[in-house]
């Protein structure tokens, strides 16, 4: 206590902000940093779990850029991505702009559009599986067939799969978008509007050349942010599709499923860990390159 | 506003003039509300359905009738007398409420000495955790697997817990805040004799309350509808968490709906009804950690 009390105020400064980091250091040393450390150590390994580990070079990186499998669930992971972004983005756009101007009930409607970021994703996997199945269970047949529609098949069809699993997801994260649009057109003064208003501009010049350019940090915000929940799709693939996650015939299968499988039902450790090095390589790269081309023009 | 509404919209005004500029304005403001009404109710659709379904008889599944025709709590008490889900919903609770208590304490407490203490190595400190939101969880699942396994954290509550404790979102968050805090009432306390534990808890803390809040509906939300960890880390039926549980009915070949939409309901509805009850302040804290984060 002496030896403390004899330091200057900005030395006992450094004491207590150790004090006060020491465990959470310690926290990010073991729980973040070592692990991904690890992960790419591993991915350089071949390993089942039981046995040693063994140093394989870039033998895992050669196979998996070698699976066809891989590219399928590759093609599907920037499938997820190329559709599930932009129609996100715009129909929560456009909610967000519209119910801006809406002021009768506007509390009630903005809760209705919100309430589903509020579900777990598991639950509402299960409901719109339930949603997709044939006649006579399902929802949506149901519904087709009392107009007299044919059957769809949904979530058994290997090129509807994809788009049915992705519908949920986008209903899922809708609200927060339209949460964040909303905060972001807030923050657009009103005089810019009583000018253009003045000048007898027309809705969409408005639109084009105040409300959108205004709005680019939330826009670089929210893309970025949907890209990457995109690209981690898991969730929901693995749970509309149980009987063959991933199917049918890998068709709904994103990186995050490939990796699961790899490493918890194939336990190869280091063939899994490779494909998540290859996962945050394509997060870092997607992150980066939408940073530089939404900031930039 | 009148004048605010105006403002908003100001092509209206250039197109339509005279009388009939008013009816027409109220008219296509009229469409405007009733499209965002009728796409409001599509969204809740999904989890109509799913209450409602939970509330039927197995053989009125098959009815797309909203309400029930003999409603029935049967379903709810068989899935919790059948120990399980009540189980999961235990567990899930416990997890999520010490999760969200340890990540809102240390989260604060690290952006508070980021913030506020000055000492060589704070901004690699600071650096060092932000880059870490950079690194996807499920890169970091198979080393955290193999290290619960040489541990003995498989199948344990700590183990679900450990990787969720701290968060680099949060500690950014909190920084972003505690900026708000004048240092000169930090100042204050230290010369009342406060030590900086004391100053941090009681001066700055209360400061920043709506923060705090905020940080904890989302770290709840995230830990209660987390799936892929609690889903590696577990083995056992008595250590699954709702959506895990949820999830293992997907092996089952004959699917009992009423059933899996009352195991839906049971794990959507509690944060369901806190949204509704602190629907306001839960909206700004979505918007402030959305934007401030």
């Amino acid at each position: 206590m002496r030896f403390y009390n004899n330091l200057t105020i900005s030395q006992k400064q450094i004491v207590w902000a150790w004090i006060f980091l020491a465990l959470p250091v310690l926290f990010y040393v073991v729980i973040r940093f070592y692990p991904t450390a690890n992960a790419f150590v591993l991915s350089f390994q071949e390993w089942n779990l039981l046995g040693d580990r063994k140093y394989v070079g870039l033998e895992n990186y050669a196979k998996l850029f070698s699976d066809p499998v891989f590219w399928k669930v590759f093609k599907n992971t920037f499938l997820y991505l190329i559709l599930g972004t932009p129609i996100s983005l715009v129909l929560s756009f456009i909610i967000a702009y519209h119910l801006d101007k809406v002021r009768f009930m506007h509390g009630t409607i903005r809760a209705l559009y919100f309430l589903p970021f509020m579900t777990s994703a598991v639950a509402m996997a299960w409901v719109w599986r339930w949603f997709y199945q044939p006649v006579p269970i399902g929802v949506f047949n149901n519904f087709l067939a009392s107009f007299g529609i044919s059957q769809i098949e949904f979530l058994s069809s290997t090129t509807n799969a994809l788009p049915s699993v992705l519908a949920c997801a986008v209903w899922a994260g809708l609200g927060f978008q339209v949460i964040i649009f909303m905060a972001g057109l807030r923050a657009i003064p009103q005089s810019y509007y009583e000018a253009a208003r003045i000048d007898g501009v027309s809705t969409w010049t408005v639109l084009s050349e105040i409300t959108i350019p205004l709005l680019k940090p939330t826009i670089v915000f929210l893309v970025v942010f949907s890209s990457i929940g995109f690209l981690r799709i898991f969730d929901q693939v693995f749970n509309m599709t149980t009987n063959n996650p991933g199917g049918p015939l890998n068709s709904t299968k994103p990186l995050v499923l490939l990796i699961y499988d790899t490493a918890f039902n194939g336990f190869n450790m280091g063939y899994a860990a490779a494909q998540t090095v290859v996962l945050f390589t394509i997060l870092l790269v997607v992150s980066l390159i939408q940073l530089r081309l939404l900031k930039d023009s | 506003m009148a004048s605010q509404d105006i403002a908003v919209k100001p092509s209206t005004d250039a197109l339509f003039s005279g009388s009939s500029r008013n009816s027409r304005r109220n008219m296509g403001q009229f469409i405007r509300w009733a499209l965002l009404f009728g796409g409001g109710i599509l969204m809740i659709m999904p989890i109509v359905f799913m209450v409602s379904t939970s509330l039927k008889f197995p053989f009125e599944v098959y009815n797309l009738n909203l309400i029930p025709e003999e409603p029935t709590i049967e379903n709810y008490t068989y899935v919790l007398e059948d120990g399980r889900f009540y189980r999961w919903f235990v567990n899930s609770l416990v997890i999520s409420i010490v999760t969200t208590a340890s990540a809102v304490f240390f989260d604060a407490l690290v952006g508070y000495a980021l913030c506020k203490f000055r000492f060589p190595g704070r901004y690699l400190v600071f650096i060092a955790i932000l880059s870490t939101l950079m690194i996807p969880t499920e890169m970091l699942v198979i080393p955290w697997y193999l290290m619960s396994k040489s541990f003995g954290w498989l199948d344990t509550y700590w183990g679900i817990m450990f990787p969720g404790v701290m968060t680099a979102f949060g500690t950014f968050l909190m920084k972003q805040f505690f900026e708000t805090v004048p240092d000169d009432f930090l100042e204050a306390a230290r010369i009342d004799g406060l030590n900086e534990f004391q100053i941090w808890w009681q001066v700055a803390m209360p400061l920043v309350r709506p923060a705090l809040a905020a940080l904890a509906i989302f770290v709840f939300l995230g830990n209660w509808t987390a799936f892929i960890w609690p889903l590696i880390v577990t083995n056992s039926v008595e250590m699954y968490t709702l959506p895990v549980g949820l999830s293992s009915f997907g092996d089952e070949v004959d699917v009992a709906w009423e059933l899996i939409m009352t195991g839906a309901a049971i794990s959507t509805l509690p944060t369901l009804v806190v949204f509704l009850i602190f629907q306001r302040f839960i909206i700004r804290g979505v918007v402030m950690a959305g934007l401030k984060g």
